[in-house]
């Protein structure tokens, strides 16, 4: 199942939105609580000001989605209207565009961003099949984020580094010559480190 | 211009290059140790800023002073990282695969000790006594480099580096041509556009120099979105200038005022590189207003491309820039007539451009000298896939296919046979074995069914299944039609449903043809390049390997055992020495089982394919066997838990 929430939010009112939300906690999709909807309340103000230092003109659309994203990690339904505010321009407008670009994305990534590369070369020596490994240890497909927002998978085409495929980013560390044992040594190293953590927070608490 | 501003510039320019000179002599002086690191993309993905971080700390740590120079790449991406160490008494030494401790070695070794460590060497940078000179292997010698000449010699940061070597003075040269002569000499060097088509370059620039409108637009295309080509990103990230004094070059001859690089915003190095060249050719004034002293006003702007392939199309590329859906638009009028904004447009691709300042400077005669007659100059290919030297070449064009990939790549690895090569990224075509001695041009690879396209040229053995090869790049261009023409948004669909059937094993009798009838439609039916070349890949394929589409349809079976639904694994008994358990712990799904007797046996509904069991298992064994029609593998019943 191809999930790609937010997307489908945005044309909707804000009753429906719950209601989907809803529906998809329970197909684990997104955790329950509304983190999401309070994280993304919070941009909006930034956005504001962002919005002001740009000129209103149709060729700044891309360069200030662009810019939104980096800065937020991806376009929330409430900034693609305000940059439509902003540009006088419909709403629908802003989306079509988004939407036919690659670079865009609608919805939370993961604390953690995996990237496997499906270049030709890549794709020659298996990149596919790193990618399903990935997928199944993680219980997403590409494109979605796990519920916890730790993980997130994206394929990509071609990072460039033929040489050392198939090839899977992960934190803007490149890792060549993958292999499937790879891919449960990279999750595994996270979760450990992840343990670790929750032990070490949990013996600063004792300590206290 | 008038002969007294002509003479200005020149003068301007000579003490901005004796500014230049001076610091490079400065860095090359005669006890300075200098250590040269390729960081491009592919130097970094390597692990070439580990090495570089261990350089500095061996230097503090030895007490030696050397000066680290960040390059960009020589397209040597089979031995990244590469690191170039050039000290006083040693030829400059290129040495290959970099580590940290390779890094803390050297210094101690040859900064210290004066041994060169002749294990890890690749090649001398100059012709020396000590050690064999790179320009003797057949992957330096038979290139020749002409965009990609500063690439991995130079700092991108540094502008004074390439003026120190020549840079811009082409630019110098030009602005004391008249425009007309400046498209006249492009005219006799037969530069033909690099972005994949060919067309003329001196044609383009005179509609836009004839054109009556004013605010003339030059736009240099990076927007490189084939899954396997990687050139424009290297030359930008390695010799940036190069690419703006040909921007500048064709402004001037054209009578633009404006130009825009749009590059990938996937490539954020190359956009770094591209922003820091662009601020330092202003600050000497090689951009801005008045450039060297004339009244020929001109800058350039970066326009972060968001991925699309299709934006490659200049007309798509255009709407891009104008804030649309990057949708192609019906030519004419052409964006030489009315581009960006309604303006006149040059819609250059980087390697035409790059390939502007070397043509001044040498004459169009030298440009003509190399390559064919029909196509003068040079191609770079990134060739990659089951090849030895994958990397960036490049060479005249006119080479062979087969001096390429054989003597200059190094051939196919582990003793693996060539069965393919695919040439042009998703429009492009496979070609088999026979057509290896077809020249590397323009006209000759169109007649072969492939085109140059955008210099991706994946090298395929035998074990690569040519249906599958079809319908990866179906899949990539039915993702990346943009929409706009029913027969490439629809019939691309449907060919890539066709595909998918007959790689699962239920293709039926008639879908060769029903390919073939499709693609020819789609060809005919579609506006932009994207669709009139998107059939291509499956075109070729068939032409040229029509018996592996029977076997897939008629046989059930992937002859290259590559299409994951009609192959499998199994363990050969007989060769397996059943206590090992390699296997069933390499194995992701837990699909591997021992039996009571040892016997090992894979249950196949559980299995991905992945190969990991190939992998583990020792060789000494080697024991697991792939058979395709799946059917063929023998069948061990899972004992009952507990």
């Amino acid at each position: 199942m191809k999930h790609k929430p937010e997307t489908r939010l945005f044309f909707l009112d804000p009753p429906e939105v719950f209601k989907i939300r809803y529906f998809l906690y329970f197909e684990k999709k997104i955790s329950m609580d509304n983190t999401t909807e309070i994280e993304e309340e919070a941009m909006l103000p930034d956005i504001a000001s962002m919005l002001t230092t740009c000129v209103s003109e149709r060729g700044n659309l891309i360069p200030i989605l662009q810019m939104i994203q980096e800065r937020h990690h991806y376009l929330s339904p409430g900034a693609l209207q305000m940059v439509a505010k902003h540009l006088e321009i419909s709403s629908s407008e802003v989306y079509g565009v988004a939407t036919f670009y690659n670079q865009f994305r609608f919805y939370p990534p993961g604390k953690h961003q995996i990237k496997v590369c499906l270049g030709t070369a890549c794709h020659v020596k298996g990149g596919d099949i790193i990618l399903e490994n990935f997928e199944r240890k993680l219980e997403i497909k590409a494109g979605e984020t796990t519920p916890d927002r730790e993980f997130s998978i994206d394929r990509v085409a071609c990072v460039g580094c033929c040489a050392l495929a198939p090839v899977a980013i992960v934190d803007d560390t490149v890792n060549g010559h993958m292999a499937p044992s790879k891919v449960e040594g990279l999750i595994l190293g996270f979760d450990i480190e992840k343990e670790r953590e929750k032990r070490e927070a949990r013996q600063g608490e004792s300590k206290e | 211009m008038n002969q007294k501003s002509k003479e200005k510039s020149k003068e301007l320019f000579a003490s901005i290059k004796v500014d230049a000179e001076r610091r490079f002599r400065e860095m090359q002086g005669d006890r300075s140790q200098n250590i040269f690191i390729g960081m491009a993309t592919c130097g970094l993905a390597s692990g070439a800023a580990d090495v570089k971080a261990a350089f500095e700390e061996a230097l503090l740590q030895e007490g030696i002073s050397a000066r680290i120079i960040p390059v960009g790449c020589l397209g040597h991406c089979y031995a990244e990282p590469l690191v170039i160490i050039d000290r006083p008494g040693f030829p400059p030494i290129l040495y290959h695969d970099v580590t940290p401790g390779k890094a803390k070695l050297l210094v101690k070794a040859f900064l210290e000790e004066d041994d060169p460590v002749f294990e890890h060497v690749l090649g001398a940078m100059e012709e020396n006594d000590l050690i064999p000179w790179i320009m003797q292997f057949p992957r330096f010698n038979q290139e020749k480099r002409v965009v990609m000449a500063g690439s991995g010699l130079l700092d991108p940061e540094d502008i004074y580096q390439y003026i120190a070597k020549g840079g811009y003075s082409a630019l110098v040269k030009a602005l004391t041509l008249e425009p007309e002569e400046i498209i006249h000499e492009i005219q006799d060097s037969g530069l033909r556009g690099r972005g994949g088509a060919g067309f003329l370059t001196d044609v383009k620039w005179q509609l836009v120099r004839d054109a009556k409108e004013k605010d003339k637009i030059v736009i240099c295309n990076a927007d490189e979105g084939d899954p396997g080509a990687y050139m424009d990103r290297t030359i930008l990230e390695s010799n940036p200038h190069q690419v703006i004094e040909g921007i500048a070059i064709s402004a001037y001859a054209v009578g633009a005022e404006k130009a825009i690089v749009y590059v990938r915003a996937e490539y954020p190095l190359a956009v770094k590189t591209t922003a820091t060249a662009l601020e330092q050719a202003r600050e000497i004034g090689l951009l801005g207003s008045g450039i060297l002293g004339t009244d020929f006003d001109f800058d350039i702007a970066i326009f972060q491309g968001s991925g699309a392939f299709v934006c490659g199309e200049e007309t798509a590329l255009i709407q891009s820039i104008e804030g649309k859906r990057g949708m192609p638009q019906p030519r004419p009028p052409y964006p030489a007539q009315r581009g960006l904004w309604g303006r006149p447009t040059v819609v250059n691709n980087v390697k035409t451009l790059a390939s502007i300042p070397p043509i001044l400077n040498n004459g169009a005669q030298w440009y003509r000298g190399i390559g064919t007659d029909r196509s003068p100059g040079t191609a770079i290919f990134s060739v990659v896939g089951n090849v030895v030297h994958a990397g960036l070449v490049e060479i005249p064009m006119g080479v062979t296919l087969r001096t390429l990939i054989f003597e200059i790549c190094g051939g196919i690895p582990n003793k693996r046979n060539f069965k393919a090569v695919q040439i042009g990224g998703p429009s492009g075509g496979c070609l088999p074995e026979s057509f290896l001695d077809t020249p590397i041009d323009f006209d000759s690879l169109t007649q072969a069914g492939a085109m140059m396209g955008s210099g991706g040229m994946v090298v395929m053995d035998e074990d690569a299944c040519m249906v599958d090869v079809a319908r990866y790049f179906l899949d990539f261009t039915q993702k990346e039609s943009c929409g706009k023409c029913t027969f490439c948004r629809i019939g691309t669909r449907h060919l890539l449903d066709i595909l998918e059937r007959i790689t699962r094993g239920e293709g039926r009798e008639g879908d060769i043809e029903l390919l073939e009838d499709l693609s020819l439609d789609i060809k005919g039916g579609s506006l932009c390049g994207l669709g009139k070349t998107a059939p291509n890949p499956v075109l070729t394929t068939i032409q040229y390997f029509r018996d592996e589409y029977e076997a897939h349809i008629r046989e059930r079976r992937c002859p290259a055992m590559m299409c994951r639904t009609l192959t499998a694994y199994y363990i050969d008994l007989d060769k397996c020495a059943r206590g090992c358990d390699a296997c069933v712990g390499s194995c992701p799904t837990e699909s591997i089982f021992t039996t009571k007797n040892r016997k090992k046996g894979i249950d196949q509904t559980l299995c991905v394919k992945c190969g990991e069991c190939v992998a583990s298992c020792p060789p000494e064994y080697d024991a697991v066997r792939k058979v395709s029609p799946p059917e063929l593998a023998p069948k061990i019943e899972r004992p009952q838990e507990g």
